[in-house]
């Protein structure tokens, strides 16, 4: 699963993620959603680690950022 | 998809089951935002905007005991847009029924969210006196300088110069005055706890305008006096321009005449979240 997840359909594409994207992994794609919007995509999913400033900068809170857990930490405090 | 693209990769990738255990969501939809898509123009801040309330309705845990009081403009439909009860109210009145509401439910959290067209211009009187008594309310408003509703006429809040439907040629401050600064003009008014500004112009400054939100927030349940935020927001569709190009203009333009900061802090102690 991507770290990124954009809701196709909220978007209307007016490229705010693609511009605050530090890793340029965002891009407008060529198709439309269903509002007749070209909808950004997440072209180059290896290059996104997940840093929250398109979901941040997304007017129509469309983005969904997951991040992986730390395995070492938490198998620490599970331990003690 | 993401399967396919796993075997293209090579063999580094975890199946998805094993990576979704491994996954936490750090960024939601807020539980006080409503799922319904907003019906704003696109890279409008509005929409960031209502983000951030919801979000700050969660984090004080204020969902099940929160009155808005929207606007008439742009933002008409907010009541759509939130899981808490809300009321509509006349043009630029909405600090006056927020009075009302506070006043026999003093236990509600009570804010309004208001544009430019609606505080700075029609609704003066009642911004002005809701400061001038101290209401215990807070007020969002929204400074886009410009009727975005309407067709882009020009506000109180226009800048010198700038080209509206309205002033072809350019605001000219002989015929149609100076911009109103909000901030500035309710920081002389004893009645008022929290005032700041800041434009809603990047990740760092939505940031900064969330630590701005939690104080007008305390401004009210700390009983202190009425909070007010005002966000410069673009306006893409109205000002003829790119929602990236807008948010430059904001960062290099608007801040000049409407400078970013806190006005007014009566709040004693540091923030505590």
């Amino acid at each position: 699963m991507d770290l990124c997840q954009i809701h196709v359909d909220r978007c209307k594409g007016c490229e705010l993620c693609v511009e605050f994207c530090p890793k340029h992994a965002l891009e407008m794609s060529e198709g439309r959603n269903a509002a007749g919007y070209h909808p950004a995509v997440l072209a180059h999913p290896d290059l996104c680690n997940g840093c929250a400033l398109c979901a941040e900068m997304c007017p129509e809170t469309g983005i969904e950022i997951y991040r992986r857990q730390k395995r070492a930490r938490q198998d620490a405090t599970d331990q003690g | 998809m993401t399967t396919a693209m796993n075997q293209q990769d090579g063999t580094n990738r975890t199946p998805d089951t094993e990576q979704l255990v491994d996954l936490k969501c750090v960024f939601e939809r807020p539980q006080a935002l409503s799922d319904k898509p907003f019906h704003y123009c696109p890279g409008c801040s509005h929409g960031t905007y209502h983000r951030l309330i919801a979000e700050m309705i969660d984090e004080f845990g204020l969902l099940d005991r929160t009155v808005g009081i929207c606007p008439v403009g742009c933002a008409v439909f907010a009541y759509e847009y939130f899981e808490v009860d809300m009321i509509e109210a006349s043009h630029g009145r909405a600090p006056a029924v927020a009075t009302g509401v506070k006043r026999s439910l003093p236990d509600r959290f009570v804010f309004t969210y208001q544009g430019d067209g609606d505080l700075a211009s029609i609704g003066m009187g009642e911004i002005i006196h809701a400061a001038a008594r101290g209401e215990r309310i807070t007020v969002f408003f929204v400074n886009n300088g410009i009727f975005g509703m309407t067709g882009g006429q020009m506000a109180p809040t226009s800048l010198l110069g700038q080209k509206t439907t309205t002033s072809v040629d350019g605001r000219d401050p002989r015929t149609t005055g100076h911009p109103i600064k909000v901030c500035e003009l309710l920081s002389s008014l004893e009645g008022v706890a929290y005032l700041a500004r800041v434009p809603l112009t990047s990740p760092k400054n939505i940031n900064t305008c969330r630590k701005y939100m939690r104080k007008a927030i305390r401004a009210q349940t700390e009983d202190v006096g009425l909070g007010l935020v005002e966000v410069l927001s673009p306006c893409p569709v109205q000002w003829g321009m790119k929602p990236g190009d807008a948010l430059h203009y904001i960062d290099e333009t608007v801040v000049k005449a409407f400078p970013p900061g806190e006005f007014v802090d009566k709040l004693e102690s540091p923030i505590k979240t």
